[in-house]
């Protein structure tokens, strides 16, 4: 069998019917092998998109995505993805091209040391320099993406490697000595954990994008009741608990809600589940949850103590530890009682503003009206800007793997391809990406690929002709000297997407997001929706080195609740050590 | 935060193309200080054994444990204790040796460190020497007012003492 085919093979073995890719010279013996196989291959625009949409395929369905990129600049078009889904854990097998191996080393035409820049933003990277490797890298890789904490895999592919002959064995057998991904959590640990739980007056639940990838959100919701712990997230974690419960909290941090930022300042126990406290996630982590005993539960033991000091870590898969956990503790709601009907409290009387009937729109009314129009299997992507946290900070997610994101690079240009991929993993779902006008036009070519391939996926372009949250930030602490982030007058959005083929709309008044969006989803049809938005809107934000209570902006609640006091009673309990 | 102080950790790998990169890349990365790296073939086959020696406190040897363990190729990481740790580095040290006074000064030196000379030409002397980076670093002191042309060193390379293996 040839190296090529050899890919192909191993791609079904994994269970592999769709990939995101782009050709390239040295991928012509690929390429030639996909032309009479079954597998679904979706010409991309750009690269880019490709890994972005493996991601997204990724994250919506928990299955590896994959995508495709010849040597050189194809390569390097699919490290933007790659370096996304490295930082938010997401299982992408990325395949290069890459120059004969005689060539390597040789600065030859298109050649680029895939491995060398993927280093730093992979889980694991191979480079097949002969064709009996490929299976066993295949699988591995495969395997290393999908297990412990996720993460994206590059396999480097030289064209000879694809070209030559070789017997395909009867069982590909992997070896990764070095490699322990599963573990159980510590029973003593979990124990200890407990005891520090059920002392707890004023529990807070952190809950990280770990809890959505090992599946654990049912054990959240019942471990949240069992003790009597509202629930927040983190970006990543959206969705792992529904955000219309009373004891949800919604997201916290830099754009975080007043609530959540609020009671994390005032518990006494905060439980972490699958996250990584990162800077957007604390703030000023010397002012992090001043009063708390901290219990962090995550898979990779390098994130416990990495950012924040921990009480008492527990290393393992967050759904064993989580159900270990439920038993260990009898119920604890008695003692958190008082503390509940605080949070519920406080949590209405903080309630986000999100009705206005303002003409230009004003983004809270246009979440409102995305909120009422799509359902509860609705798979939301979002783009990076002021766009993400206005859909962050008041859309209600209920679901994991619903709410899509790129968190920890920020990769603009992220939620339109994200959503295309989405949209394969799960044909039957509607998808809705939610895009900047800025990121929207960094990857805007591939309503080209939706059309072609009939993807119906809606994009609501909230368009403010600015790159918004550079600006907000302009505003707020550079006096307002507004420097390269107005975006002007072009493009007009709809005609764009007519001159793709892809259905356009434009939405300027209250009711017409709700109208236009129901018209596209009923559609069927890949679709546009041109928003227009008030561009002088700020998000509140705990500015950059600043605790969580710190919030400057006005909070605009949905309800005023008088003489609202924090909740002071229970002394904090003496944090550990 | 508790003190820096240098630390000796010692990583089995897999022996493969790229690993040494994947470990100095993770150094650099994550801004551990890395003060040397040594690799060679282990007693496994397959299997190469990492000396690194490393500066920073408690919390930064932790990181730099647990990140060095999710490398997929690196099978074990330990962090050894210098008291039960036997710590040796090899140097070679050209110096300059003119005259028959110079040369035969240099040559005791060399005995009292145990070094030897294994190199030879009219106006140098080539000195190996193998032992605790402390005691290279007195040899190259005191070959200094001699004038030393060049030093090679290695890198320290440890192992534990006793029965103990990892
Ligand atoms: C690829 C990339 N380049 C630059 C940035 C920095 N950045 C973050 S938000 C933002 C503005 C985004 O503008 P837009 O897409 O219009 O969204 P808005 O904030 O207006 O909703 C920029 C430039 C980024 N996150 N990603
Ligand atoms: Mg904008």
């Amino acid at each position: 069998m040839k190296g090529s085919k050899a890919i192909i093979q191993s791609l079904a073995d994994q269970g592999v019917d769709v990939v995101f890719g782009y050709p390239g010279g040295v991928l012509l013996p690929l390429y030639d092998e996909i032309y009479d196989s079954d597998l679904r291959h979706i010409l991309v625009r750009h690269e880019q998109c490709a890994a972005h949409a493996a991601d997204g395929f990724a994250r919506a369905s928990g299955k590896v995505g994959v995508c495709i990129g010849t040597s050189g600049p194809g390569a390097t078009n699919l490290t933007t993805g790659i370096a996304t889904a490295y930082m938010d854990s997401s299982p992408v097998v990325a395949l290069a091209g890459q120059v004969a191996t005689h060539l390597i080393g040789n600065d030859a035409f298109q050649e680029v040391d895939t491995l060398g820049i993927t280093m730093p933003i992979t889980k694991h990277s191979f480079q097949a320099m002969d064709p009996a490797e490929i299976p066993p890298m295949m699988k591995s890789a495969f395997y290393i993406a999908s297990t412990g904490r996720p993460g994206p895999v590059v396999l480097d592919l030289p064209k000879d490697v694809q070209e030559a002959e070789f017997e395909y064995p009867e069982t590909v057998e992997i070896e990764l000595p070095g490699y322990r991904p599963t573990r159980k959590g510590n029973p003593r640990q979990i124990k200890r954990a407990a005891d520090v739980i059920i002392k707890a007056k004023k529990p807070v639940i952190l809950a990280g994008g770990g809890v959505i990838i090992s599946g654990s959100s049912p054990e959240l919701g019942k471990f949240s009741e069992l003790i009597g712990a509202p629930v927040t997230t983190t970006l990543m974690g959206k969705g792992s608990f529904p955000e219309d419960h009373p004891l949800s909290l919604g997201m916290l941090g830099m754009h975080g809600r007043k609530v959540a930022n609020f009671l994390i300042d005032d518990c006494d126990c905060l439980i972490a589940i699958g996250c990584r406290f990162s800077d957007r996630t604390t703030g000023d982590v010397t002012k992090f949850a001043p009063n708390a005993q901290i219990v962090h539960i995550d898979v990779d033991p390098a994130e416990i103590g990495k950012n924040v000091d921990v009480d008492l870590p527990l290393v393992g898969d967050a759904k064993t530890i989580l159900v270990h956990l439920i038993k260990e503790i009898k119920n604890n709601r008695e003692r958190t009682k008082k503390w509940v009907a605080h949070v519920k409290e406080f949590r209405s009387s903080c309630m986000p503003r999100l009705t206005f009937d303002d003409f230009p729109l004003k983004p809270q009314q246009v979440i409102k009206e995305i909120s009422e129009t799509v359902n509860d299997d609705t798979i939301l992507t979002t783009d990076v800007g002021q766009n993400q946290m206005w859909m962050a900070h008041y859309f209600t997610s209920r679901i994991p793997r619903k709410f899509i994101s790129s968190g920890g690079l920020g990769t603009m240009g992220f939620g339109f391809p994200a959503a295309m991929g989405a949209k394969v993993a799960l044909p039957e779902e509607d998808v809705v990406a939610v895009c900047g006008d800025g990121g929207f036009l960094m990857v805007c070519q591939d309503l080209a690929t939706v059309r072609e391939y009939d993807i119906p996926v809606v994009v609501c372009v909230l368009d403010n002709r600015y790159l918004g949250m550079v600006a907000q930030w302009q505003k707020l602490f550079y006096e307002e000297r507004i420097s390269h982030t107005r975006l002007g007058e072009v493009p007009d959005f709809v005609k764009l997407a007519e001159a793709f083929g892809v259905n356009a709309y434009r939405a300027e008044k209250p009711g017409e997001v709700k109208e236009t969006l129901n018209d596209a989803i009923k559609s069927g049809e890949p679709s546009l929706i041109d928003i227009i938005i008030d561009p002088h809107e700020n998000l509140p934000m705990v500015p950059p080195g600043c605790g969580l209570t710190e919030m400057i902006g006005e909070y605009k609640v949905e309800r005023e609740v008088p003489g609202e006091i924090p909740y002071r009673e229970a002394a904090p309990e003496k944090r550990g050590d | 935060m508790s003190e820096q102080r240098s630390h000796i950790i010692t990583a089995v790998v897999q022996h493969r193309p790229g690993v040494l990169q994947r470990v100095s890349g993770l150094f650099t990365r994550r801004g551990f200080n890395i003060d040397s790296i040594t690799v060679g073939p282990s007693e496994k086959n397959g299997m190469a054994r990492m000396t690194i020696i490393s500066r920073g406190d408690e919390k930064v040897l932790e990181q730099i444990t647990k990140q060095l363990n999710k490398i997929i190729e690196v099978i074990k990481v330990r962090d050894l204790d210098p008291q039960s740790t036997v710590l040796r580095e090899l140097c070679l040290i050209k110096t300059h040796a003119p005259n028959e006074k110079s040369r035969s000064e240099i040559i005791q030196y060399a005995n009292i460190f145990r070094g030897r000379i294994i190199d030879v030409s009219p106006y140098s002397l080539t000195i190996e020497i193998t032992g605790t980076p402390d005691k290279i670093d007195a040899l190259i002191d005191l070959l200094q007012s001699f004038g030393i042309q060049k030093i090679v060193r290695t890198g320290p390379t440890a192992i534990s003492r006793g029965s103990k293996t990892i």
